[in-house]
């Protein structure tokens, strides 16, 4: 009897722990992910509340105080903590409010992309044949020409605009996810597991969206989160080639182009936007590798 | 043989060729014959077991089985209807009629899907029950081939070779099948762990009432489980009948190699062997004649310019010109 009821017992500690906590185990693991984690959560919280964080207005221009220095080097002022540019704007204010900006472009710019590309890339890949042909060599085709000279000359055609930036960009790095997903949909298709929901009777949609692709996921995800880094470079060097948002506009990118000519004498103009730019990057290229981690099934023990 | 009840699968001469381009312009495509003509029935509650080396057409004849592809030729026939001339909707009810267990226990389960959303995607897509009603069904499925309730949610990456083919048997068995396909079901498996699995799968067939198609080149789980065996050599079928007509008394020079490579920790039972010189041949370029002549010891030559008709000797079906002299 006694026997029985520790049987039970141990049964019952063995049973799977919740999945988000089963998830969150497994991604703590990963100390740089935690790490990207809390700084992309940091930088949503700014962006959703920067009208309650940011000091001062990103537009509001002090004209007693241009180029002023941050707040701890000679000449600077607690009131602007990381100084003013060039026409007396605060640059900690301007980079709050960039930070929507930059986390918009990345969000939009990625589920763009990654929606069409998934969508191509998994029909070419299940159904094969001329269809296939076709949508690869497109790609090819879009892949053989650089991509920030294919975004300007979109952007070129649609006007420059932000709107316009992002839907370049997301065309630029379609190609991307379409390889990807075709070439992760090809090497499942052909496994048992498929074969037997095959044997079981489903269609083509439940094989293409329900049993082949969440196995394909895993690589995706990682190019997802990558190219959400990519997503904001891209809208940064077009906003500094003047062809994303335009002034006054507080995007990253534009702010650098904006301050270029006064490096030599006001380094923080030109640093700060770098730096938040290098972050946001950084934070998400680690927390999509802890993410991938801690999705993968087979890399659970 | 009369008999009660009409046999659950009839195949009649099935063949599968597979267009293989060559190089160059002009050369025509050849045809890979997988399966050259394979015929058998199998009724309810009874295996036939296909046996031959990799490449003989035995994967091939799963397949098409399983209607995962259409035969070149050649007819078969499941519960009464002819699979190749079924309709959508016939194809539909058969689907559930004919499932499969695949070799490889760690490939046949989708890794991101939990035991209970595979086991009942089948139903799912094949029947009008609601969530409670399927988890039911999946539960005592579940129960049936050993696994335990609290295994339900997991994953199929936390259980081992033996619990992953259950699981497997688990999903065949959903649809209440006729037809069950094993494609070298243990062979994957610890040889301790086979003999549970065999277990489980001669229980469950005298339960259901199955038919299964066995297929396996280990003859002596073959000699465990089969009531008839089918023995194929490079897509054709060499040698055909009773399990103990065979196993007592091969006519093949084939079979005859077959059985005595059978391993026998009985000294007693232990046979010379025969050993077969020479490669499989490939099957885009088959030996003309028998296939089987150029590694056959018994080869004549009329062996090597005209294939032989599958003849009624001794009851069973052999397909060889030589069968009088061994």
């Amino acid at each position: 009897m006694g026997n029985s009821t520790n049987v039970v017992l141990i049964e019952n500690e063995i049973a799977p722990p919740h999945p988000l906590k089963e998830f969150w185990k497994y991604f703590s693991e990963n100390k740089g992910a935690v790490i990207g984690l809390y700084f992309i959560v940091c930088a949503v919280i700014c962006a959703v509340f920067a009208n309650f964080i940011a000091p001062h207005s990103p537009f509001d221009q002090y004209r007693d105080a241009i180029l002023q220095p941050p707040f701890w080097l000679d000449g600077g002022d607690s009131k602007f903590l990381l100084g003013t540019d060039d026409v007396g704007r605060d640059i900690l204010s301007r980079l709050i409010f960039g930070a929507r900006l930059s986390l918009f472009v990345g969000v939009i710019v990625v589920t763009l992309s990654l929606a069409a590309g998934i969508f191509l890339g998994v029909t070419a890949g299940y159904f094969g044949g001329f269809y296939e042909t076709v949508i690869m060599r497109l790609m090819d085709i879009m892949l053989a020409l650089p991509s920030l000279l294919l975004a300007m000359a979109i952007v070129a055609i649609l006007g420059p605009s932000l709107q316009n930036a992002i839907l370049a960009i997301a065309v630029v790095v379609l190609p991307h996810y379409v390889r990807l997903t075709r070439a992760s949909v090809i090497s499942e298709k052909n496994k048992d597991y498929v074969t037997a929901s095959r044997v079981g009777g489903a269609g083509p949609i439940r094989m293409m969206f329900d049993v082949i692709l969440p196995n394909c996921m895993a690589p995706l995800i990682v190019q997802a989160t990558l190219g959400f880094s990519a997503a904001i470079l891209d809208a940064a060097a077009l906003g500094f080639l003047g062809m994303g948002a335009q002034p006054p506009t507080p995007e990253w990118g534009a702010m650098l182009a904006n301050s270029l000519q006064f490096i030599q004498r006001a380094w923080w103009v030109v640093t700060f936007p770098g730096v938040a730019i290098l972050l946001t990057v950084l934070a998400f290229n680690l927390a999509g590798d802890g993410l991938r981690d801690a999705l993968d099934p087979k890399m659970k023990r | 043989m009369p008999k009660d009840n009409p046999p659950v699968i009839t195949a009649n001469n099935l063949k599968k060729y597979y267009p293989v381009k060559q190089d160059g312009f002009f050369k025509k495509d050849i045809n890979l014959k997988a399966l050259d003509g394979a015929s058998f029935s199998i009724d309810a509650g009874k295996t036939l077991a296909v046996v031959g080396e990799s490449g003989c057409g035995k994967s091939t004849l799963a397949r098409l089985v399983t209607m995962i592809e259409e035969p070149t030729s050649g007819e078969f026939t499941i519960s009464d209807i002819n699979v190749v001339k079924s309709s959508k909707k016939e194809k539909k009810t058969l689907r559930s009629k004919v499932q499969i267990v695949f070799q490889d226990p760690y490939g046949s389960l989708n890794p991101r899907k939990k035991v209970g959303d595979i086991l009942e995607e089948p139903l799912i897509i094949n029947s009008e029950l609601n969530k409670s009603q399927r988890r039911e069904k999946s539960l005592a499925i579940m129960e049936k081939v050993g696994l335990t309730q609290e295994q339900y949610n997991r994953y199929p990456h936390m259980f081992s070779g033996g619990q992953r083919q259950r699981i497997a048997v688990a999903r065949a068995l959903m649809l209440n099948p006729s037809l069950v396909i094993a494609d070298e079901p243990v062979s994957a498996l610890d040889v301790s762990v086979q003999a549970q699995a065999l277990n489980l799968l001669m229980d469950l067939q005298e339960e259901m009432n199955l038919a299964y198609l066995f297929i396996s080149h280990d003859l002596s789980v073959v000699r465990l489980i089969s009531h008839e065996i089918m023995v194929m050599y490079l897509g054709r079928v060499v040698e055909q009948g009773e399990k103990n007509t065979i196993f007592d008394n091969p006519l093949h020079p084939y079979t005859i190699a077959l059985l005595t490579a059978t391993p026998r920790v009985n000294a007693d039972y232990r046979q010379k062997k025969i050993r077969l010189s020479g490669e499989l041949p490939s099957p885009l370029n088959p030996p003309s004649g028998c296939t089987f002549h150029r590694r056959c010891a018994y080869m004549s030559d009329i062996c090597k310019n005209s294939a032989p008709e599958p003849r009624q000797i001794a009851g069973r079906v052999v397909s060889c010109h030589n069968v009088d002299k061994i």
